[in-house]
């Protein structure tokens, strides 16, 4: 059986650890063998990050072999973009539709990008575009944005939707779970 | 059996629990850090954070020589700090099981340099185990204690960035029961290394070395697994899963322990195969000792003596050799975007402190920490950065070869964690030979860096219990420097002042910044301010408050050819006043 390669990619601070922690819950729960893996340190402050998680019958390196993601779930615009020569021509991108700027644009040094949506598609055709904060807004809590994009991430997945509620369940405090459920349900119907 | 998750540093964690460990200590460092904050949610060790290094092997080495199984944990930089023990540790060998976690940071994602820690296993005559993910690092540190005790060694165990912080699966095992109970046995033939006493070690260390070679011939922990007759790789560590993926079919001697190398296995895996290769991360550790033996093998021939390895430049390596035919890979084209760098956090205390050094033109030594950040534009406020505690010991050396005017400019800056680390030493010396610069201690109450560890200034434990606080402004005046200043960076004009008075003085001087860092005000201990707004009537474009590069300050251009203004991101800003002082034209407020 082949490995399924999913990256997840944003800034430091939007919640990409735990959203990859979730996924990898979900697939051992559902009988893979399953690895990740990311750089913490520098990348806390404000940094491009990138997690991997791969899962399969049995999987070796922790890290996604260059060209062969499957998967691309891009928390901001400008840093789905930056991660797309990982990714197979034919991958699914699932993308949040948010801007952070980098800092020489906030100097304005140099512009954020016009058209990245455009230019992913022409790239990569299977572009599914999430208004992340709006529909966390719609769940009840901003924050909630990346539980809005794993639910629709999951929807690309074949795995039932009852190990997607444990593995939150283990994951998310007690006081968020009820909103991060709603959030992911939100996201899993898109 | 209970299946889990872990990072690499929760199975050891783990692996100290079930192991029986009594005693741990660590000085945080990415990345290795979050083996002791793991390890302190096992109530039966006693773990730590310790000043430095050094301290906290020679804590472990203490528990050790009371019977008790203990651990330190570093990364690969840290094992300078403590080499000093290390060496002679080697030569007592152990009470208790002890074991040294080393985490190296190939790629360097957060450090200055890439050393290849299994040099020092070589370098100090003990044994080094390397586990490949999650599950062997528990079981391999496991395994370490019986290791140590059965060989009387310390043994090292040498993790990476890629199984440090990568995740899989692991099977949680019961803690081992019946060792011995920890008590004082007098050994001084044992534990005093004066020379006549050391001379009789060292030929047990050699022997020891002799010794564990041949266990690991035997030990099921180095692994052949024969597949084709082409392709022999000898490969450790997170290397072994790259090659496992690069090339599925080659037959692979996967060594647990790559330190002393199993050689009775190596002949025998040579022998079978065509082609035997070395792939390893970093130096030609394994491959200089195979050569060593008179077997030929291909290495870092066509293999990087630089960086981290990957399945792709594994797979590149062997394809521009002409061992391996891959199809090319062509990558999806994009455009060049804006880089993403790393910067220091909306609010944080170091930058009003290093925009006045910058406007001084000051030449700032720094020193290891979040404010390493300060020699990024726009602030370019540092201009060298060697190891812990080297800023301050590298500007009590650089004043003594200029003249008087240029002296005047040097200005160490160190944080609290780094002053206490080894900043310490460095300042004793500085006061001590009366070298006139100008030091700044950015006390910001935490080991922010590696993620807001406390330290011995900051009022608490690696448990959280309240602990007696170091005060530094009266340790620096215990050392012997009679100018203490502390000032508030927030304060810009106060800054300036202080720095200015500072660094014109012909003797040496400290000064401190009293401002918490951000991250920890949001855990209750500190109040966070109201945040700013820039009044678009009010602001001219004049792009002042840019000059600080603070994340929540965001310039806008205008669409019509008019000049653009400064907007400040309400979630972003923590209200620390700093831009606002910059803006001639008051157009900065405050949210109430």
């Amino acid at each position: 059986m082949s490995i399924t390669n999913i990256l997840l990619v944003g800034v430091g601070g939007q919640g990409i650890l735990l959203a990859s922690e979730i996924l990898a819950e979900a697939f051992m729960l559902a009988g893979f063998d399953v690895k990740k893996s990311e750089i913490h340190g520098m990348s806390q402050r404000g940094g491009s990050v990138v997690s991997h998680v791969r899962f399969g019958e049995k999987v070796f390196s922790p890290v996604v072999p260059e060209g062969e993601g499957d998967i691309l779930f891009g928390f901001e615009l400008l840093e789905t973009y930056r991660y797309l020569p990982l990714m197979k021509a034919d991958a699914k991108v699932i993308a949040n539709d948010f801007r952070i700027y980098p800092p020489a644009v906030l100097l304005g040094q140099q512009t954020y990008p016009d058209g990245l949506v455009e230019k992913m598609r022409t790239i990569v055709p299977d572009l599914l575009l999430v208004d992340g904060l709006k529909l966390a807004n719609e769940a009840g809590n901003p924050r909630a944005a990346n539980t809005v994009l794993l639910g629709a991430v999951s929807g690309k997945l074949d795995i039932k939707e009852a190990i997607w509620q444990s593995a939150i369940e283990k994951m998310v405090p007690k006081k968020a779970l009820d909103v991060n459920l709603k959030a992911f349900r939100i996201g899993r119907s898109l | 059996m209970k299946k889990e998750i872990l990072s690499g540093n929760e199975a050891i964690a783990r692996g100290a629990f079930e192991a029986g460990v009594k005693v741990a200590s660590a000085y945080p460092g990415t990345p290795s850090t979050e083996i002791l904050e793991n390890i302190i949610h096992y109530r039966s060790i006693n773990s730590s954070w310790a000043p430095n290094e050094k301290v906290a092997l020679e804590v472990v080495i203490g528990a050790s020589f009371g019977g008790a199984r203990a651990v330190a944990c570093m990364k690969h930089v840290g094992v300078n700090v403590a080499a000093d023990p290390l060496f002679t540790l080697s030569y007592t060998g152990v009470g208790g099981g002890l074991l040294l976690v080393v985490a190296d940071d190939p790629e360097m994602h957060s450090s200055q340099d890439e050393q290849d820690s299994r040099n020092y296993a070589k370098f100090v005559k003990v044994p080094m185990l390397e586990p490949a993910d999650s599950f062997e690092c528990k079981e391999f540190t496991r395994l370490a204690f019986e290791l140590s005790e059965q060989f009387d060694t310390p043994v090292m165990l040498r993790s990476c960035t890629r199984i440090s912080h990568g995740k899989s699966i692991v099977e949680l095992g019961e803690p081992v029961t019946g060792l011995p109970e920890p008590k004082l046995v007098k050994n001084p033939a044992k534990l005093v290394m004066l020379p006549g006493n050391a001379r009789v070690r060292h030929p047990l260390v050699e022997e020891r070395v002799v010794n564990l070679g041949r266990h690991g011939d035997s030990w099921e922990i180095n692994r052949e697994e024969y597949r084709s007759a082409d392709i022999g790789i000898i490969c450790a560590g997170v290397t072994y899963q790259y090659v496992r993926e690069a090339l599925p079919e080659a037959s692979t001697l996967k060594l647990g322990m790559v330190y002393p190398l199993p050689k009775g296995k190596i002949q025998e895996f040579a022998a079978k195969v065509k082609r035997l290769f070395v792939v390893e991360e970093l130096d030609p550790f394994i491959e200089e000792q195979v050569k060593a033996m008179g077997i030929a093998v291909t290495g870092k021939e066509i293999i990087s003596l630089c960086g981290e390895l990957s399945p792709g430049r594994i797979r590149k390596a062997f394809s521009d050799a002409g061992i391996i035919c891959i199809p090319e890979n062509n990558p999806l084209q994009t455009e060049a975007i804006p880089m993403r760098p790393p910067n220091m956090c909306p609010g944080c205390p170091h930058r009003g402190l290093f925009y006045e050094l910058s406007r001084l033109g000051a030449y700032v030594t720094g020193d290891i920490g979040c404010y390493t950040l300060g020699f990024m534009p726009p602030l370019n406020a540092m201009d060298t950065c060697v190891c812990m505690g080297a800023s301050i010991s590298n500007a009590s050396g650089i004043v003594r070869a200029l003249p008087p005017e240029e002296q005047r400019r040097v200005v160490a800056v160190i944080g609290d964690s780094t002053f206490l680390h080894t900043g310490l030493n460095s300042l004793m010396e500085m006061a001590w030979n009366q070298s006139p610069a100008t030091v700044v201690i950015l006390d910001n109450r935490i080991t922010a860096m590696t993620g807001r560890q406390e330290n011995p200034a900051s009022g608490f434990t690696l448990s959280g219990e309240v602990a007696p606080e170091v005060k530094i402004p009266d340790l620096c005046k215990a050392l012997g420097i009679r100018h203490v200043q502390i000032v508030d960076p927030y304060d810009l004009d106060a800054t300036f002042k202080v720095l200015k008075q500072e660094m014109d003085r012909s003797e040496p001087s400290v000064v401190i910044t009293n401002r918490p860092c951000c991250l920890i005000k949001g855990d209750g201990r500190f109040k966070a301010d109201d945040v700013l707004f820039v009044d678009q009537d009010s602001c001219t474009g004049c792009r002042a408050c840019l000059r600080i590069g603070c994340p929540a300050i965001e310039w806008q251009p205008a669409p019509d050819g008019k000049k653009g203004k400064a907007y400040i991101d309400p979630l972003l800003c923590t209200g620390c006043t700093v831009c606002q002082q910059l803006c001639k034209f008051d157009a900065i407020g405050r949210l109430k």
